[in-house]
């Protein structure tokens, strides 16, 4: 399918993208990758005047290690992302989840970036930055804006991104000693969307659990905290049969629906399955 | 219409397209390299899978206007004087039955083992999991792949 007709400019500077998506008024949208857009726009689900790329924007591209985080630039590619010895030594959990998007020729063109503003429930990035308390930076024609993971996804397909604004980069808190990760996903295909995905950040100290940090990934509008999974892990023993117990409210505050994939009570027993399965994966045991 | 500069096959191309032209179609309507096939317009089966500056892209899924400035190889760029080991792996193993996915299988399978020139039975399984062959002939692809390693050890990448 061919898309319907759209402007393009390819600006140089995040102020230049800022300026052409005012300019071009509510239809101007921004392309990065363009691996969600570009399948959108032949299905002419989305019909923009103007496309603003900003995948060749320097300030919006590139992985900096900042000494207690990594900011990662919004239009660096998945296979950037994955292939960082930045991102390989210092948030691991990105670095595995990235390599489960999709396919490789879709992971050397799609961005990071796009992946969080597209906002899909079923993508597996939003869970990551989630569990990891990620901030992330948006760039508008009023300036720039700090917004933490947690109040970033509002809605299906909606982010705090406005119609003018762009995200310009994604800072991950590193995770410091004791803790191990893991990105869990279950699927039915090779390069099929998670079913329900599950990011898990765990801290360990004397054969307990300290600390622990899980975001589900396809089981509501937006990625969500599995907090009472979270609360019920807190002091237990690492062991295979305790992480199961504690991993069986992890279907509280969901709403999963019911889709060709999964049923909303098999998505709901997944949910504790898979959960089950990252913590353990996370902890070592 | 925009401008955009694009090297196929090692020649530069210096066209005006609009900026909706999908890759796929500037490279077989403008470039006239209709080697590079359309399967299934969605992004999922890989057909149309060619080189962008070195790596795999499906051109179906790429802007003509985001790849100005950009190197691409298609299948029919791939070849020398000679078949490239991967194309010869193919031959050798039976490695196509309708053909139709064998473009974007192949370049895929270049581009796995620029990655990984070693690769096990899964990862080759793995790294092809971005093309869908429906005559389902798998079996066969991965063991050209993993002559096409092995004929390359030591030679060209």
């Amino acid at each position: 399918m061919i898309p319907s007709k759209f402007d393009y400019v390819r600006p140089k500077s995040v102020d230049e993208a800022v300026a052409a998506l005012k300019a071009g008024g509510e239809d101007s949208k921004v392309i990065a990758g363009g691996q969600s857009m570009l399948p959108l726009l032949r299905l002419r689900l989305a019909a923009p005047s103007v496309l603003v790329d900003c995948a060749r924007i320097d300030e919006m591209k590139g992985i900096k290690d900042n000494g207690d985080s990594v900011t990662i630039g919004a239009a660096s590619t998945h296979w950037d992302v994955m292939n960082s010895d930045i991102v390989k030594t210092h948030v691991k959990l990105l670095a595995d989840a990235t390599a489960t998007v999709a396919d490789p020729q879709i992971r050397h063109r799609g961005t990071f970036g796009g992946a969080l503003a597209h906002g899909d429930p079923a993508g597996d990035l939003p869970a990551v930055v989630l569990a990891l308390d990620a901030t992330l930076e948006i760039a508008g024609s009023k300036g720039r804006r700090q917004v933490a993971a947690k109040d970033f996804f509002l809605d299906y397909f909606t982010t705090a991104v406005g119609p003018d604004e762009i995200l310009v980069s994604i800072t991950i808190p590193k995770l410091g000693k004791g803790w191990g990760t893991c990105y869990e996903k279950f699927n039915r295909s090779a390069n099929g969307w998670a079913v329900v995905g599950v990011a898990a950040a765990v801290k360990v100290d004397g054969g307990k659990i300290t600390e622990a940090r899980i975001a589900l990934t396809n089981c509501a509008a937006i990625p969500v905290r599995a907090s009472s999974v979270e609360s019920a892990l807190k002091g237990v023993a690492v062991s295979a049969s305790e992480i199961e117990k504690a991993s069986q409210s992890a279907a509280d505050g969901t709403r999963a629906t019911s889709d060709l994939a999964a049923d909303k009570e098999y998505r709901e027993h997944l949910m504790r399955v898979i959960t089950a399965r990252a913590v353990s994966c996370a902890a070592g045991v | 219409m925009t401008k955009v500069s694009i090297t196929v096959d090692g020649v530069l191309h210096e066209s005006e397209v609009e900026p909706r032209t999908l890759l796929v179609h500037y490279l077989r309507e403008q470039v006239g390299k209709v080697g590079t096939v359309v399967g299934c317009d969605t992004s999922s089966c890989g057909a149309c899978t060619i080189l962008l500056d070195g790596r795999s892209a499906k051109s179906c899924s790429v802007l003509a206007v985001q790849a100005d400035g950009s190197s691409v190889t298609t299948i029919e760029g791939l070849a020398g004087d000679e078949w490239h080991p991967v194309q010869a792996a193919f031959k050798e193993c039976h490695g196509l039955q309708c053909g139709y996915c064998t473009p974007g299988m192949v370049l895929s399978a270049v581009d796995l083992l620029s990655e990984n020139p070693n690769p096990s039975e899964a990862e080759i399984r793995e790294g092809l999991e971005g093309n869908l062959c429906r005559c389902t002939g798998y079996h066969n692809i991965v063991k050209s792949v993993a002559l096409a390693a092995q004929t390359m050890k030591g030679g060209k990448k």
